[in-house]
């Protein structure tokens, strides 16, 4: 049996010795969820082990253009985020919030969730951990604490991984949220040639490393992953101006470039999906034939959905136009009211995966650099 | 952080579930409008929920869905839980067709109230269109409650036409109260003698002293504006107009995302905003 | 109190929207129990007269004696439900709506004088009032099912105005348009399937329709983009729901642009 690292320790283990974590973590109970190669991408899936990461795979990544592509051979997080964010984990897309059934007295609730999945998030970038703090503030600080977000997020465990290999539309240095993790996870790897370096970020991280063959990790490899980091952040495909915000967008919110995206956005809502930070929702009613039995079903839902502004006697936002407006002047505006901080963490993800190729740098940009109306 | 225990968690009762209520009593108020009083099942519940002016409860039916809906009744009466309704959607028209006795679910109350204790001492101008007289109802009851503590009070009430003026029956209280109610109607009809026009031009015939009035105003979002614009012609502070802004909403703790009207959360920070914290957004277009 | 009364009427059509409600097997008691299946010739020889309470119509209209059934039709329905794409846009068949209907008519039938058609394959919509529609070729049987529950205890039924693509990232899809360059309607089209192609790596084919203010023509330029020509994009928004109004704006669009270019 090994020691168990203190918090705080930065340790070495060689690459093979990551199963032994996984294996770890599998016999504490956790469902394994991590990066690994589906329908043409790197997407977050149950996985057993090493062998089932994309190892050897990175990913090209563009406005509206995402192709996988031989990497590394044997790297096994040389990959940049894909579509697929811990939110899905943490906050489904689909949630049974409560059902009902018809009694002589009117009717009864009923639990919607049992209870909640214990996933051990494996592969976590920075900007998903600060997505997941942003997360934390929505369903935790808020009126009234959501125990169904609350449950699943106390149960999982965050194997995060520092990036070494920014993708074409990151941008996490702009947005001071990577490419570095600094908080909120139980181990962070940062992965050189031959070793993984482990930081110690909790006591749950600490029992989990004493599976494996650890060592204290030397000064010299230390510096290798504080260049390899330095060097990266210099590499993000994408910049962002953050200064002034939010005034900025308030300034102008009748600003012509508004007019101008809503031309090429298709309204269809992908960019909300994948971001890992966009919270809305629906919540649908469904029943049997009868109404005996019903349930309360939340959905992820979009600010670019028509029914999303709907009151009665018609749509506060009826075009593209203003909805576009909407979801980015939450984002990257009165999401720092709301929040006190930025709704974007730069993953680049919205970039990527919309599939009319529209950069919310390029029209953060455009509006910053025309004069206000 | 993740906590050393493992096994499942067990769940806990969702925030959006709803109380157990019935329905006691309905009073029809208009073609397709009606109050409807509800009980909360629940007597210890009962006993300890408490609402101020402007707040709003979410009603709930099985199957059918849920909806936000104003407290139109006295806080100073937390028991009795009147909701005055128009059957337009799902649940309103299911609420429609409920009978004294009926179950309902009932959660609340949630939202920013009207400021009434902020209030004391000023001049209140209150202005309502349409069901807009419902969420400033509950002002009206503290008013009379606690009329000397406030100066002229007077209460400009607009519907469409003549039938759809809400709480006729209660005007001639109200005016026994020092209430000054004036009514207008966009279309009169024959059985019609009093004026005839939008809420906003009543504005004309008023007199208010900047330096101590507030204006409380809920109507559509389109005459809310007009008030707005005859309320700083005379001068009166943008803190001191306040504004019960609607928006769709699913959830009412801010989470939906839905209500979401520039920083603010409308069932949270709203529905009653004072102007000068909307101004920047309520001139934009389909913002 | 009575159990409302359903019927199914069938037009020209394929009868695949009616199978999707013998689809629903085990649901199917539950159905019967919940209304009398008053007319459905598909399931059953018993075809009792009307008026009825929720009326399933299926298939587009395409001669002068389906005009006069679907008008006696709606006189017996309290609620007119269009089903499936041929009712509420005309279906695949309404294709010939771009064609000449006589040249079909004479290379097909060796005795074409006996075939009388309108000029044009028309969805219900065009020729009586339709109170509610349910898209897609097939419908969704789960869709059908939320419908009548809806109906039967008094919920405004939930017809999604918005994208497939929805549908497809609340269920992990990968966007086959940005991982593979595989065109896809999936931006413009109505929700409702479950984006069911797209999890399968295919593009969506817009069996369900326009959702509420497509960008057609975003979309299509971007088809272009990806290395489509004009001609191909036209004929994608040329297909199951060629004859509902977005889509055939932007076919026309697309296909016109492509005679002005050559």
């Amino acid at each position: 049996m090994n020691p168990t690292p203190p918090l705080g320790t930065h340790a070495a283990i060689p690459k093979p010795a990551l199963d032994q974590v996984l294996g770890a973590l599998r016999d504490a109970g956790y469902t394994l969820v991590g990066p690994k190669v589906a329908d043409g991408a790197i997407v977050y899936g149950e996985i057993t082990g090493i062998a089932d990461l994309p190892v050897g795979w990175t990913a090209e990544q563009e406005a509206g253009r995402y192709r996988l592509r031989p990497g590394v051979p044997g790297r096994l997080f040389g990959f940049a985020v894909g579509p697929h964010a811990p939110k899905r984990y943490l906050y489904p897309s689909t949630a049974t919030l409560f059902r009902t059934r018809r009694t002589a007295e009117g009717f009864e609730v009923l639990p919607g969730e049992e209870a909640a999945p214990r996933y051990a998030l494996v592969g976590v970038r920075a900007c998903d951990l600060a997505a997941i703090a942003i997360q934390d503030r929505v369903f935790l600080d808020g009126p009234a604490p959501d125990p169904h977000y609350r449950a699943r997020r106390e149960a999982a465990f965050l194997l995060a991984v520092n990036c070494l290999e920014p993708g074409g539309t990151c941008f996490c240095a702009s947005t001071r949220t990577g490419p570095r993790c600094t908080t909120g996870f139980d181990l962070a790897l940062t992965e050189l040639d031959e070793v993984l370096l482990v930081e110690v970020g909790s006591e749950a991280g600490a029992a989990m490393l004493a599976a494996a063959d650890w060592r204290p990790a030397s000064a010299f490899e230390l510096t290798r992953a504080r260049r390899a980091l330095a060097e990266a952040e210099g590499r993000m495909g994408r910049t962002m101006d953050v200064r002034d915000l939010p005034d900025l967008l308030y300034e102008r919110l009748d600003h012509p470039r508004w007019e101008a995206v809503a031309a090429r956005c298709l309204s269809c809502a992908n960019c909300t999906m994948v971001c890992p930070t966009c919270f809305c929702a629906d919540v649908v009613d469904t029943s049997d034939l009868t109404g005996g039995e019903a349930a309360r079903v939340r959905v992820w839902d979009s600010c670019f959905n028509h029914e999303f502004s709907y009151v009665f006697g018609g749509h506060l936002r009826p075009n593209i136009r203003a909805r576009y407006r909407q979801w980015l002047t939450h984002k990257l505006a009165t999401w720092i009211d709301q929040y006190g901080v930025l709704g974007c963490v730069g993953c680049g993800r919205c970039i990527t995966w919309c599939p009319a190729a529209i950069d919310l740098t390029e029209e953060l940009a455009a509006i910053r650099g025309g004069e206000p109306t | 952080m993740s906590m050393t225990a493992v096994g499942p968690v067990p769940p806990a009762p969702h925030p959006l579930q709803p109380h157990a209520a019935r329905l006691v009593t309905v009073t029809p108020e208009a073609p397709g409008i009606a109050t409807y009083v509800f009980e909360l099942a629940d007597p210890a519940l009962r006993a300890r929920y408490a609402f101020a002016p402007g707040q709003f409860n979410m009603l709930f039916l099985p199957g059918i869905g849920e909806c936000a809906i104003s407290l139109s009744s006295d806080a100073g009466e937390p028991g009795r839980l009147a909701h005055t309704v128009r059957a337009v959607g799902s649940v309103t028209r299911a609420i429609a067709r409920l009978r004294p006795g009926d179950a309902i679910g009932l959660r609340g109350p949630y939202g920013s109230p009207w400021p009434v204790d902020r209030l004391r001492g000023r001049d209140l101008i209150l202005v309502a269109g349409g069901i807009g007289l419902a969420p400033l109802r509950p002002v009206v009851y503290h008013l009379i409650r606690h009329r000397p503590a406030f100066g002229r009070v007077q209460l400009l009430i607009g519907a469409r036409v003549p039938a759809d003026l809400l709480f006729v029956s209660e005007y001639q209280a109200w005016r026994a109260a020092e209430i000054e109610v004036i009514e207008t109607v966009d279309r009169a009809d024959e059985t019609w003698t009093g004026r005839v026009g939008v809420v906003p031009v009543l504005f004309y015939q008023l007199r208010p002293d900047p330096r101590r009035t507030a204006v409380l105003t809920c109507g559509p979002e389109i005459m809310m504006r007009f008030v707005v614009y005859e309320a700083l012609a005379r001068r009166i502070p943008r803190d001191a107009i306040y504004l019960s802004l609607e928006r769709n909403m699913k959830c009412a703790v801010a989470v939906c995302g839905r209500c979401q009207y520039g920083p603010f959360f409308l069932c949270k920070d709203g529905p009653v905003l004072s102007y000068d914290r909307v101004e920047p957004f309520f001139s934009v277009e389909e913002y | 109190m009575a159990r409302p009364r359903l019927a199914v009427y069938k037009f020209s059509s394929c009868d695949g929207c009616q199978l999707s409600l013998l689809d629903c097997e085990d649901e199917l008691l539950a159905l019967a129990g919940a209304v009398e299946i008053a007319y459905f010739l598909e399931a059953s020889r018993q075809a009792l007269p009307g008026p009825y309470d929720v009326v399933l119509v299926e298939g587009s209209v395409t001669t002068e004696e389906e005009v006069e059934r679907l008008k006696e039709v709606r006189r017996q329905a309290k609620l007119l439900v269009a089903i499936g794409a041929c009712a509420t846009a005309g279906g695949i068949q309404a294709l010939r709506n771009w064609a000449d209907a006589d040249a079909f008519r004479r290379a097909v039938y060796p005795t074409p004088g006996y075939i009388r058609t309108l000029d044009r394959v028309r969805p219900l919509g065009d020729v009586v009032l339709v109170d509610a529609e349910l898209r897609g070729c097939p419908i969704s049987k789960r869709q059908l099912l939320d419908f009548l529950a809806a109906v039967l205890i008094g919920r405004t039924p939930r017809m999604p105005a918005h994208s497939v693509c929805t549908e497809c990232k609340r269920r992990g899809a990968v966007c086959v348009m940005v991982a593979s360059g595989v065109p896809c309607l999936g931006p413009v089209t109505q929700a409702g399937c479950g984006a069911i192609c797209p999890a399968y790596a295919r593009g969506c084919y817009g069996c369900f329709g326009p959702m509420e203010r497509p960008n057609t023509g975003a979309l299509g330029d971007r088809f272009v983009a990806l290395g489509q020509s004009r001609d191909e994009v036209a004929r994608a928004f040329r297909g199951i729901n060629a004859y509902a109004l977005p889509f055939a704006a932007a076919g026309d669009r697309f296909a016109r642009s492509d005679i002005e270019e050559g």
